[in-house]
């Protein structure tokens, strides 16, 4: 084959090829839980996107509340598919809107905790976005220990105390 | 003259126009003692006027104050069986006997014009002199001021060191629970007494600051949805908001020159110290670091602030030029210390020192050069110190069963005294300047 023909060859590949990667990919949301298998009110669309009455029947956006460990914001895996669900739900609704409130224990400084609060909604917050979710579309909000789910002095309660809650203000 | 019990002195309050809701009272307990106390005995000073008597007891409010520093074991009324008013009537064998090293003696007479003028005298037994020969004039609802300036003007002769009794504290209250929870930022006597709100919200309070007059109050508030901060007259209750950034706003600080404020803002991606030159608004960033840096105060002289950060790894307490420049770490014992407060010399730094599941109040001297430590309470969950201006006392935050109180502990550690609110939780002190300049 002459070289006229080969790069004429090699171009209509690169064409295929760039015309094959313009095409979306739409991955399905890696689920640990589940899949709901209720009728919702509005219905799904045929591609599988979510709606918004699916933030109160399917099982895994209806958690809400991301847990961690003391002094430390990472995301642990067992919360991996709430993120996921949820950035899910960010993609499909362009016009959702979450406030991740970012909390801490009681133990230690006040204004310390105001930053691991935030520390935390902000590892949610990486972790939404880097599954597809819009930073314009996520907001974190520290309320440090001031916002406890319960008041008990003692480990357990530490541990509910240590977490982020995934708010909607736009569905 | 009997003893007033507490509930009396609040029920005249209540009648007193002018004077804000004196249902959230803080009653006091004293914890511990000091062997090594002085000595006093303060004689009751009988009301000696024509017209109705003060409402206030000053011999018990002298007692009680200088009790409270720690510095002072005063001698309890039932066994006072004599009651001079002047150096005249003073026997000395009588106060040797019962082994005092001072003695305070006084009236309350009519001030021409309305109100009364309490005369005192302060005496040495041991030298059997007269140290003090004052007299202040008040009106009748001004009485407890002038038992805590006497208890100021004994403290300081005796001492050597300024009182800081006739001062004021700021704290924050909460009532009830998530979303019946009301918080409040109240203003009382250093003592507990006459508590007045200076804000009310049914979102969280944090942080206040008090300006170096004493006329205004930083805090933070989430009234907006997110951590705003305020300053407030305390007096007209006019109040301005100063940031409401993105992200957190919080720790308010003023210098002592009352010009600036220091304060943290994480509108940069992570918290950073902040001054805000007031006049002008004009924000100067201090840190640049990815760590949590926050709670920010003032060192007397205005030049550097102190910090916490985690930049180490674990928070820790870090001092920087107020002009900006390279933080050089301060604490170095403990796997935790963070919400510094610095007494005027600066050569003390109060902190709250986590070490496992302790969290205790810990102080650093480095009066004799390098750093001593020690611990100033118990713990578990001790938070927020704060300075007395003269440094004697520390006053703080802990949390008793269920509920949150406030503590002030000598700066020996010795004498602790427990402030309970009556209802609901107590915390985040700040103890207000000097009334006036020092």
């Amino acid at each position: 084959m002459n070289n006229t023909a080969r790069v004429l060859m090699l171009s209509l590949l690169s064409v295929a090829v760039l015309a094959g990667c313009k095409r979306t990919v739409r991955e399905e949301a890696p689920t640990g839980t589940t899949p709901s298998t209720a009728p919702t009110t509005t219905g799904t669309t045929t591609t599988g996107a979510f709606g918004p009455g699916d933030l109160d029947s399917d099982a895994c956006l209806r958690q809400r509340v991301v847990y961690f460990d003391l002094d430390q914001d990472a995301l642990k895996p067992e919360f991996q598919a709430i993120v996921g669900c949820h950035s899910k739900y960010l993609r499909d609704r362009p016009s959702a809107r979450i406030n991740l409130e970012g909390n801490a224990d009681e133990r230690g400084s006040r204004d310390y905790n105001m930053g691991l609060g935030e520390r935390r909604g902000l590892s949610v917050s990486s972790a939404m976005q880097a599954q597809g979710g819009s930073g314009s579309q996520l907001e974190v909000i520290s309320y440090g220990e001031e916002r406890p789910a319960c008041t008990d002095s003692n480990e357990s309660c530490w541990a509910r105390n240590r977490r982020v809650e995934i708010v909607y203000t736009a569905q | 003259m009997k003893r007033l019990p507490h509930w009396f002195a609040l029920f005249v309050f209540l009648l007193l126009p002018g004077l804000a809701s004196a249902q959230q009272a803080l009653e006091i307990d004293i914890i511990g003692g000091n062997a090594s106390a002085l000595p006093i005995t303060i004689v009751p000073m009988p009301y000696q006027g024509t017209a109705a008597a003060p409402p206030t007891d000053v011999a018990a409010i002298i007692r009680a104050d200088l009790e409270r520093s720690g510095a002072f074991r005063a001698l309890p009324e039932a066994s006072i069986l004599e009651r001079p008013v002047r150096g005249s009537e003073v026997q000395y064998p009588t106060w040797r006997a019962l082994r005092q090293d001072y003695l305070v003696v006084g009236r309350v007479i009519d001030a021409p014009g309305g109100g009364f003028r309490v005369e005192y005298e302060l005496f040495d037994v041991a030298r059997q002199e007269r140290l003090l020969g004052l007299a202040l004039t008040a009106r009748s609802n001004a009485m407890r001021d002038v038992g805590h300036q006497m208890a100021d003007a004994i403290y300081e002769k005796i001492m050597g060191v300024p009182g800081a009794f006739w001062t004021r504290i700021a704290y924050i209250t909460q009532t009830g629970l998530g979303s019946d929870a009301r918080y409040a930022l109240m203003v009382a006597d250093s003592d507990g007494f006459n508590p007045q709100t200076v804000v009310r919200s049914a979102e969280p309070l944090l942080s206040p600051s008090w300006s170096p007059d004493g006329r205004r109050l930083a805090y933070v508030s989430f009234e907006r949805g997110n951590s705003s901060i305020y300053v407030q007259d305390i007096a007209t209750g006019a109040r301005e908001l100063l940031t409401s950034f993105r992200g957190i706003n919080g720790a308010p600080a003023f210098s002592p020159d009352g010009r600036r404020l220091a304060l943290t803002l994480s509108r940069s991606g992570n918290p950073e110290i902040y001054v805000m030159d007031l006049g002008s608004k004009q924000l100067t960033q201090i840190t640049n670091h990815f760590a949590i840096d926050t709670e920010p105060t003032w060192s007397a002289d205005g030049s550097s602030l102190y910090f916490t950060s985690d930049r180490g790894g674990a928070p820790q307490i870090y001092r920087v030029p107020a002009s900006g420049g390279s933080p050089t770490r301060v604490s170095f014992q403990g796997n935790y210390n963070a919400s510094a407060t610095v007494s005027w010399d600066g050569k003390k730094v109060a902190v709250a020192q986590g070490s496992g599941n302790n969290y205790r109040i810990a102080l650093m001297d480095t009066s004799l050069g390098s750093a001593r430590w020690t611990t100033l309470s118990p713990g578990s969950l001790d938070e927020s110190p704060s300075f007395a201006p003269n440094a004697s006392m520390v006053l703080y935050a802990a949390r008793e069963g269920r509920r949150g109180v406030l503590y002030a502990v000598s700066a020996d550690g010795r004498v602790r005294q427990r402030l309970v609110l009556a209802d609901g939780d107590v915390r985040e002190p700040a103890w207000s300047p000097y009334r006036t300049p020092r």
